[in-house]
C-alpha cells in the first residue's frame, strides 16, 4: 500500500503511515495528481539521522486525505516534482529552505523566508528600453511588508517578482516550543483570519485529544467563520473601489464593514474573534438576545451592501478598471494549485466547507452563484455573491442554535493528547484552503506544526495575473487577490 | 449618478461625533483593576497567561505584555483580576503600562499620557504619520487603516498616514520587529526628518507579545531611540489610537 487514506480531522498513527522508498513516493505522487489530487502538505520532520518528508494530496471528490512518506539522508537530492506539476513549486521551495533536501531541476529555487536583500537573486531581463522598479518592504499604505520587482516596457509588466520573507517570525517553531496550548499563538497566525487559523488549530488538536465539542459550540464557530467572511469580504469591496478611486463605495463598505466587526465585539469582546476559540469549545455564548441583536445588524449590514454593490456593479467607470483586468484562466489555476475564492472565481469548483466538510456544514449548501472569468470582475463580484451565501448560513445557524439550550460551551481540554500521531485539519477560510497538521512525539508532544496559508498557493496568482497588465493596474490586481504576508511567511 | 446620490442619502451621518466619549461594548477588554484583598495567592493566573503579563509577587500586570485574551481574569476564582471596557490604555511613559493592585481606571487615565510639551509650537495643528509593519499579524494594520475610514475619521482633527516617510513627523511601529524587517525599519525611521516622535501601536511592537520568544526577532533598534507613545492592544481599537494621540497633542 502506497498511500494511507484519512479524513479532514481523523488522525493517522505515524506508525500507519506508508514509508516509501523516496523514488517510488515522487512518482505515486505525480501519478495521483494526474487523477484530480491536489497537495495540502508537503514538509518535512527531523529525524535522528535523516529527514522525513510527508506529502498529503486531498482527493476532493471523495473528501479524502491521502497520506504518505519517505526518508531522505540530510543533504539529499531528488527530482523536483515542479516541472510536471507548478503546483508543488513553492511546497519543495519551503522543504528545501527549512531541511536542505535540495529539489534539482527547479526552476525557482529561491529562498522564501530567510533570504537577503543583499544577494537575493531576481531573475533579470536584457533590453536598452527596459526598467525594473522596485517597489518595497516597506509601502505606501498601512499594509505588511513585501518587496516587489517589475520589469517593465513602458507601462506594461513583462515580469513581476515577489520576494517575502520580511513577516517571518518563527511561528510554526514557536507552536513546538512553548509547549502549551497555545490559542493566542493560533489567531495571530494571520490577524485578518483569526477564526479560520483558531479553528483549524483547534479542530487539529480536539481530533488528537479525542474531544468532541459540543453542537452549541460548534455552531458558534461557524457563525463566526462566516461572519469574519462577511466582514472581509466587504472591506475588500471598500478597498477595491479605493483603488479604483470610486469613493462612495470605499466609504460605504468601509461603514457597513464596521457594523459586521462591531457584532463581533458585541459576542466576543474583540472586533477580530479574538479570545472565542479554545481547544474545547468556545468561551462565550451567544443567548437569545444577542442572536436577535447579530441577525439585526446582518440584515442591515447586508441591505447596505446590496444597495451599494449594485450600484457599484452598474457604474460604468468601475466595470471599465474590472474587467478583463488580471485574468487568471481555469487551466492556469489548476496547474499552479490555486484555492478558495481566487480558484472559485476562475472556474474551479473547490470549498473546503463542501468537499472535506466537518460539523453543521456538512447539512449546509455554500455553493452560490459567481461569475468565473477569472479575472478581477470575477474576483471582486464573487465576494458580494458569498456575502450573500454566509449571510444565508448565519441566519440557518442562528435558527439551529436555539435548539441547542442546554449544551455546554467548553468542555474540559484533557492534555490526553495522542503520542505519535499525525491530524490534518482543513478549514475554509475567507481567502481559502487554511491546512494545519500537527504531528506529536512519544510523550504526546508536538514534534511538529505545518501551517498553510491559502496564500501560500496563491500568491504566484498574482504575478501571472500582472504579467502583460499595465503597471497602473497592480494595485488593483493585488487588492483583487488580497493575499497575507505574515501567512506566507509565518 | 442618480443612484450614488440615493446610495449616500441612505448612509446618513456615520461618523462618531465625540471619540473621547465613546464607550466601547460591555464585553469589550480594556483598562484592567487589580484587587489584591480579593487574591488568595493560588498562582493559577500566572501559568495561564500566554505572555508572561501578569506576575504574582508583586501582584501586577503589565499592559506592555497583555494580549487581553482575559485568560487570567478566568482562571482567577476570587475575582481579583478585572478587565473594564475602558479603551484609553495609551501611555506615555513604558513603566506607567504595569498596573498594581489599586490602581483605578481614572488613576490609570490620568496619569498614563502626558501631554509632549512644544509639541504645538513643533507641528503646529497636526500630525502626519508613517507606519511600517515588522512582523506583525495584520490585525494592528487593519485597526490603524479603520482609523481614517468613515467611522473614525481621524483626519478631522489633523492626523494622518502619509506615504512617504520623508513626509512624516513620527513613525508607527506595529509587529514584534523580526530580523528581516530590522534594517528596513531602522531606514525608515532614519528618513524621517527631525524632530519626530516614535510610536509604539500593539502588544507586538511594545515587548514582542506573543511572539516574544521567538529566535528570529531582533529589538534591539528600539534602545536606539526614545519611545514618545505606547497604544497597548492586541490589536488595539481605533478609539485607544485616536484619543491616545489626540491627549499626546493637546
Amino acid at each position: 500500500m502506497n498511500w494511507i487514506k484519512t479524513k479532514n480531522n481523523k488522525p493517522l498513527k505515524i506508525s500507519d503511515i506508508p514509508l516509501l522508498q523516496s523514488d517510488v513516493l515522487l512518482s505515486e505522487t505525480v501519478k495521483e495528481c494526474k487523477i484530480n489530487k491536489r497537495p495540502v502538505g508537503f514538509f518535512g520532520t527531523e529525524e535522528e539521522q535523516s529527514i522525513r518528508l510527508f506529502i498529503l494530496l486531498a482527493d476532493d471528490l471523495n473528501s479524502d486525505i491521502l497520506v504518505s512518506s519517505c526518508v531522505f539522508t540530510k543533504g539529499a537530492k531528488y527530482p523536483s516534482l515542479t516541472c510536471k506539476m507548478p503546483s508543488f513549486h513553492m511546497f519543495e521551495r519551503e522543504f528545501y529552505e527549512q531541511y536542505g533536501i535540495e529539489p534539482t531541476g527547479h526552476p525557482w529555487l529561491k529562498p522564501i523566508r530567510l533570504g537577503t536583500d543583499k544577494d537575493y537573486p531576481f531573475f533579470k531581463m536584457d533590453g536598452e528600453e527596459l526598467h525594473e522598479v522596485a517597489v518595497g518592504p516597506v509601502h505606501a499604505g498601512i499594509i505588511e511588508p513585501g518587496h516587489f520587482r517589475f520589469i517593465c516596457h513602458g507601462e506594461k509588466i513583462y515580469h513581476l517578482e515577489l520576494k517575502h520573507g520580511y513577516q517571518h517570525k518563527g511561528v510554526e517553531a514557536l507552536f513546538v516550543d512553548s509547549g502549551r496550548l497555545n490559542n493566542c499563538l493560533a489567531e495571530s497566525i494571520a490577524g485578518d483570519t483569526v477564526i479560520g487559523h483558531s479553528i483549524a488549530y483547534s479542530n487539529a488538536i480536539e481530533s488528537l485529544s479525542g474531544i468532541q465539542i459540543t453542537q452549541k459550540a460548534e455552531i458558534i464557530r461557524e457563525i463566526a467563520l462566516e461572519l469574519e467572511r462577511i466582514a472581509v469580504h466587504i472591506g475588500d469591496l471598500g478597498a477595491i473601489s479605493g483603488d479604483i478611486a470610486y469613493q462612495m463605495g470605499n466609504a460605504v463598505f468601509g461603514v457597513t464593514r464596521t457594523l459586521i466587526i462591531n457584532a463581533m465585539l458585541d459576542i466576543c469582546g474583540n472586533r477580530f474573534g479574538r479570545g472565542l476559540i479554545r481547544v474545547g469549545g468556545v468561551l462565550f455564548d451567544i443567548d437569545d438576545s444577542l442572536a436577535e441583536r447579530v441577525k439585526a445588524t446582518l440584515d442591515r449590514a447586508v441591505a447596505d451592501t446590496e444597495r451599494a454593490a449594485k450600484t457599484m456593479f452598474s457604474t460604468s467607470s468601475v466595470l471599465l478598471r474590472l474587467e478583463r483586468t488580471g485574468i487568471i484562466k481555469k487551466e492556469k489555476a489548476v496547474d499552479l494549485g490555486l484555492v478558495g475564492m481566487t480558484a472559485r472565481s476562475s472556474g474551479i469548483d473547490l470549498d473546503i466547507r463542501k468537499d472535506h466538510p466537518y460539523g453543521n456544514y456538512k447539512n449546509l449548501a455554500v455553493k452560490c452563484d459567481h461569475p468565473s472569468g477569472g479575472d478581477v470582475f470575477a474576483r471582486t463580484y464573487i465576494r458580494y455573491a458569498e456575502i450573500k451565501r454566509s449571510a444565508k448560513i448565519v441566519y440557518a445557524l442562528l435558527e439551529i442554535l436555539k435548539n441547542t439550550k442546554g449544551d455546554k460551551i467548553i468542555l474540559e481540554s484533557s492534555n490526553n493528547i495522542a503520542s505519535d500521531s499525525l491530524a490534518v485539519s482543513m478549514v475554509e477560510g475567507w481567502r481559502g484552503e487554511i491546512a494545519h497538521a500537527a504531528i506529536t512525539d512519544n510523550n504526546g508532544k508536538l514534534k511538529r506544526y505545518k501551517i498553510k496559508d491559502p496564500s501560500f498557493n496563491n500568491w504566484i496568482a498574482l504575478v501571472i495575473a500582472a504579467r502583460g497588465a499595465g503597471i497602473s493596474d497592480f494595485p488593483l490586481c493585488n487588492k483583487s487577490f488580497d493575499l497575507s504576508y505574515c501567512g506566507n511567511d509565518l | 449618478m442618480l443612484n450614488t446620490l440615493i446610495l449616500r442619502c441612505f448612509q446618513g451621518k456615520q461618523f462618531i461625533e465625540e471619540p473621547e466619549n465613546a464607550v466601547l461594548g460591555k464585553k469589550f477588554r480594556g483598562i484592567p483593576v487589580l484587587n489584591s484583598d480579593k487574591c488568595d495567592k493560588c498562582n493559577k493566573c500566572v501559568p495561564v497567561c500566554p505572555t508572561k503579563a501578569i506576575d504574582s509577587e508583586p501582584f501586577q500586570l503589565d499592559l506592555g505584555k497583555c494580549i487581553f485574551c482575559g485568560d487570567c481574569g478566568r482562571a482567577c476564582s476570587g475575582g481579583a483580576i478585572r478587565f473594564t471596557n475602558d479603551h484609553k490604555l495609551a501611555a506615555t511613559k513604558r513603566q506607567h503600562l504595569i498596573i498594581k493592585p489599586g490602581t483605578t481606571v481614572d488613576d490609570y487615565k490620568n496619569n498614563s499620557i502626558k501631554t509632549k510639551e512644544n509639541i504645538h509650537k513643533i507641528f503646529g495643528r497636526s500630525l502626519r504619520l508613517r507606519q511600517v509593519s515588522a512582523g506583525g499579524c495584520n490585525g494592528c494594520e487593519m485597526e490603524l487603516n479603520a482609523c481614517s475610514n468613515a467611522n473614525f475619521d481621524m483626519g478631522r482633527y489633523g492626523i494622518e498616514f502619509v506615504a512617504s516617510a520623508r513626509h512624516a513627523d513620527g513613525i508607527v511601529i506595529t509587529g514584534p520587529i523580526n530580523k528581516n524587517m530590522a534594517a528596513a525599519l531602522e531606514d525608515t525611521i532614519k528618513s524621517v526628518p527631525e524632530p519626530k516622535i516614535i510610536i509604539l501601536v500593539g502588544t507586538c511592537a511594545i515587548s514582542g507579545g506573543i511572539f516574544q520568544d521567538s529566535d528570529v526577532l531582533n529589538r534591539i533598534i528600539l534602545e536606539k531611540y526614545k519611545i514618545d507613545t505606547y497604544i497597548p492592544g492586541c490589536p488595539p481599537h481605533p478609539l485607544t489610537f485616536i484619543n491616545g494621540i489626540r491627549r499626546y497633542l493637546a
